[in-house]
C-alpha cells in the first residue's frame, strides 16, 4: 500500500443519505476473483442507462467531476454488506477520501485497510460542504485535519493505529504476524 | 471487587475471554476467531494474497467452508454441470473456491455434500454455531450466530486474510446497546416484524459502532430460529454484532448436532455456557425498550429496510429529496397504503428467512391455495438439511402445488449474483434482509416481510396482510 499523507483536491457531491455497497458495487460484479478494475462498475446503475450509455445528469458524469479525489457523500456512507469490492471500486474509480457525517462500521474498517481515507464531520461543516461542490479542500492525516478554503480547519476523528499505518503505507497483517508468540500462548492456554 | 467490576454483560464476557493482546490508544485489541466461515464471494482475493506472501492458513480446522452466494439454484452435481448453468464468472470463483479451499487444507461443503447450504444455516445447523464463540465471516449477516450467545460479525476481504494467516483480528471494543423487548406476540407477527419493528425505531445507522443486545421477555419466548432472524438483521441497522444470551431453548436446540461437543465435553461446555448472560446489574452505553404486544405484519415501503411500516398503514410523507428519490423508485405514493399494491415475485428464503419454520409459515398459508396468475413464487431452502427436512414433510409438495417453484439452497435472489433475479420494475415481496436500489437485480424493487406476509402476497397476487387469510 502507497502511504498516504494528505489529499488534496475538489470534492464531488453526491448528497444522498444511506447510500448502501450495493449501490457503489452491485453484486453481480462480486463474481470477480481479483480486486482490480471494479471502478468501471462504481454506483453503475446510476452512472448508466439501461442500454449501459452514461447519464447526463449523475454527477459522477459531469465534466466538474473530473479528477476530483475526494466524495462528499449524504448522512451514513456505505451501510449494508461486508463487501470490500466497496472501496475497491472507489479507489480504482480515482476517489481517496469520503466525507459524510457517519460513516458504517464494516466499510469504514475495509477503507482504512486500502488506503481510502473516512473523514466524518459535523452537520454544520457537511452542510456547507454539500452547498459548496467542488471546492478545494485538503485532508491532512498529520494534524487530522480537514482544511476548508479560506484556511479554516477542523479536526476528525481516526484511529490512531489505522492512521500509522496509512502514513506509513504498512499493511495490518505484518503487524499481527509479529504477535505469533502471544497467539501460540493463547492457544495453549486454552487448550 | 467492587459491584461494578463484577458486573458483565454477555458481550463483554466473550470479548475478554478472546483478548491475545489488549487495546491501547496505540494499537486495537487483537482479538482470537473461533470460528471463521468461508464462503465464494469474499475469500478468493484473500487467498490469493497468502499465495503471494507464502502463508499457511493458520488453523484450518476452524474454518467452515461452503458455497451459497454465486451459486445456482438449479440441481447441480458436479463442476462440469456448473459450467454448463452458470455465468462464466461465477462458474469461475466457484472453481477458484474449490481450488484455495484443496490448496490450503480446508474441508468445503460443495455441491456433492449434504451438508451444503447458507454459510449462516449451516454453522448452526451442524453444530460449530456455539455460545460464547467468537465467529466472523466475510458477510455481514454474520450477526446471526450471535442468537446462540456468540460474538459474530462481518468482515472484509483483507480481514478474512488476517484470520485465515493468524486466526486473529485487530478491534476496537464496540460500545454496547441493550435493546429490551417486552410482550407476547400476536398471532400471525413473526421475529421478522419484531427486527423491522426494531430498525425503524432506530434507524439504519441507530447501532453503528455498538454491539446491540437482545433482552427481555419476548425473547426468551423465541425459538432458536426466530432469535437467528432477529440477530441476522442487526446489521440492517448499522450494528455489527446482535447477540442473545443462551438459555434451555439454546442448548436443547444444539444437543446432539454432529460438531457440538458430545458426552462429557458437552457437560463441560454447558456449564461454561450458562454463565455467559449478562449480570442483572450490568451497564450498557444506550438502551431501546419496545413493546411487541401490539405489533402488526410489517412491511418495508422504501429503498433500505429503515423505511417501514405496519401493513395497514399508509406510506408516511417526508419532503426530503432522497426520501422522494427512494418513493419514485418504489413507485409508491406518500399517503397511500402498500396493501393491495399489485406484486409480480414473490421470494421467499435467505439467511434471515430460509429456515424450516419459515418454510411451515408459509406452506400453513400456501396449503391448498394457488399462486395469482401472474405472480411468480420462487422458495429456496438455506440448506441441504432445510431441503430434507421441509421435503420429508411435504412442504415441496405443497410448494409445486401452489404454483411455486421449490429450488435447490442457496443465497439466490437475496443478493441476485447466481442467476435469480426480480427483473427490472418489478415488484417483489422478499423474506430477505435488503431492500436496497437493485439489491435483487438491476431495476428490482423489493418489499421486505415475513414468510406469512409473502405468502399471502404470492396466493392473492397483492401486497395483503397475513391475518385475513389465516383462519
Amino acid at each position: 500500500m502507497e502511504p498516504v499523507k494528505q489529499i488534496r483536491s475538489k470534492t464531488v457531491v453526491l448528497a444522498i443519505d444511506d447510500i448502501d455497497t450495493d449501490q457503489i458495487i452491485p453484486a453481480r460484479f462480486l463474481t470477480t476473483t481479483t480486486k482490480t478494475g471494479l471502478g468501471k462498475n462504481l454506483f453503475t446503475d446510476w452512472r448508466y442507462n439501461a442500454d449501459g450509455t452514461l447519464r447526463k445528469d449523475f454527477i459522477l458524469n459531469a465534466p466538474q467531476a473530473s479528477g476530483a479525489a475526494i466524495l462528499v457523500a449524504g448522512n451514513n456512507f456505505g451501510c449494508g454488506s461486508s463487501r470490500e469490492h466497496a472501496p475497491w471500486a472507489l479507489l480504482d474509480f480515482g476517489i481517496s477520501a469520503v466525507i459524510s457525517t457517519e460513516i458504517a462500521d464494516i466499510f469504514r474498517n475495509n477503507s482504512l485497510k486500502n488506503g481510502l481515507v473516512p473523514v466524518i464531520v459535523g452537520k454544520d461543516d457537511h452542510r456547507w460542504l454539500v452547498e459548496h461542490p467542488g471546492v478545494e479542500v485538503t485532508i491532512d492525516l498529520e494534524t487530522t485535519t480537514l482544511a476548508f478554503p479560506g484556511g479554516r480547519r477542523v479536526q476528525f476523528p481516526i484511529d490512531r493505529f489505522a492512521r500509522y499505518c496509512l502514513m506509513q503505507g504498512l499493511d495490518q497483517l505484518g503487524f499481527l504476524l509479529e504477535h505469533e508468540t502471544a497467539i501460540t500462548q493463547f492457544e495453549q492456554r486454552r487448550a | 471487587m467492587s459491584k461494578a467490576m463484577a458486573a458483565k454483560s454477555l458481550f463483554e464476557r466473550v470479548w475478554d475471554a478472546h483478548i491475545v493482546s489488549a487495546e491501547s490508544a496505540e494499537t486495537p485489541a487483537i482479538i482470537y476467531v473461533d470460528l471463521h466461515l468461508i464462503h465464494e464471494v469474499t475469500s478468493p482475493q484473500a487467498f490469493a494474497e497468502l499465495r503471494a506472501r507464502g502463508l499457511r492458513v493458520r488453523r484450518p480446522d476452524l474454518c467452515l467452508a461452503t458455497l451459497d452466494h454465486s451459486t445456482p439454484t438449479v440441481p447441480v452435481r458436479s463442476l462440469k454441470e456448473l459450467e454448463i448453468v452458470s455465468e462464466p464468472a461465477a462458474a469461475k470463483q466457484v472453481i477458484q473456491m474449490e481450488k484455495n479451499c484443496s490448496e490450503f487444507g480446508i474441508e468445503l461443503r460443495s455441491f456433492s455434500s449434504s451438508e451444503r447450504g447458507i454459510v449462516h444455516v449451516i454453522g448452526p445447523e451442524l453444530g460449530a454455531t456455539q455460545p460464547g464463540k467468537t465467529i466472523v465471516c466475510g458477510d455481514s449477516h454474520t450477526s446471526t450466530h450471535g442468537a446462540f450467545g456468540a460474538l459474530a460479525f462481518g468482515i472484509g476481504t483483507t480481514e478474512v486474510g488476517h484470520v485465515l494467516a493468524t486466526q486473529c483480528l485487530l478491534q476496537r471494543k464496540p460500545k454496547t446497546l441493550s435493546v429490551n423487548l417486552n410482550g407476547s406476540l400476536p398471532a400471525g407477527v413473526t421475529a421478522k416484524d419484531i427486527i423491522l419493528k426494531i430498525i425503524g425505531t432506530i434507524g439504519v445507522a441507530g447501532g453503528t459502532g455498538y454491539v446491540i443486545e437482545y433482552r427481555g421477555s419476548t425473547v426468551s419466548w423465541l425459538s432458536m430460529e426466530e432469535r437467528m432472524t432477529i440477530c441476522n438483521m442487526s446489521i440492517e441497522a448499522g450494528a455489527r454484532a446482535g447477540m442473545i444470551g443462551p438459555d434451555d431453548e439454546t442448548y436443547e436446540y444444539m444437543a446432539r448436532r454432529p460438531l457440538a461437543p458430545q458426552g462429557q465435553a458437552w457437560d463441560r461446555a454447558l456449564a461454561a455456557w450458562r454463565k455467559l448472560p449478562t449480570d442483572a446489574d450490568a451497564a450498557f452505553d444506550k438502551t431501546v425498550s419496545i413493546d411487541v404486544s401490539r405489533l402488526k405484519p410489517m412491511v418495508t415501503f422504501g429503498t433500505n429496510p429503515g423505511m417501514v411500516i405496519p401493513i395497514d398503514e399508509q406510506v408516511p410523507s417526508g419532503d426530503d429529496p432522497a426520501y422522494r428519490k427512494a418513493l419514485a423508485y418504489m413507485q409508491v405514493e406518500a399517503g397511500k397504503p402498500l396493501a393491495g399494491k399489485d406484486v409480480d415475485v414473490v421470494f421467499i428464503g435467505s439467511c434471515t428467512n430460509g429456515r424450516l419454520s419459515d418454510l411451515r409459515q408459509a406452506a400453513q398459508l400456501l396449503k391448498g391455495r394457488r399462486v395469482a396468475a401472474r405472480v411468480r413464487l420462487l422458495v429456496v431452502p438455506g440448506s441441504q438439511q432445510v431441503k430434507r427436512d421441509a421435503e420429508a414433510e411435504g412442504i415441496d409438495a405443497i410448494v409445486r402445488a401452489a404454483g411455486g417453484e421449490w429450488r435447490e439452497p442457496g443465497c439466490s435472489m437475496c443478493i441476485a449474483m447466481n442467476g435469480d433475479s426480480v427483473g427490472r420494475g418489478k415488484l417483489a415481496v422478499s423474506t430477505s434482509n435488503r431492500n436496497f436500489e437493485g439489491r435483487q437485480g438491476s431495476g428490482a424493487r423489493t418489499i421486505l416481510a415475513s414468510p406469512l406476509t409473502a405468502a399471502a402476497a404470492a396466493v392473492t397476487g397483492r401486497v395483503t396482510d397475513p391475518r385475513e387469510l389465516m383462519s
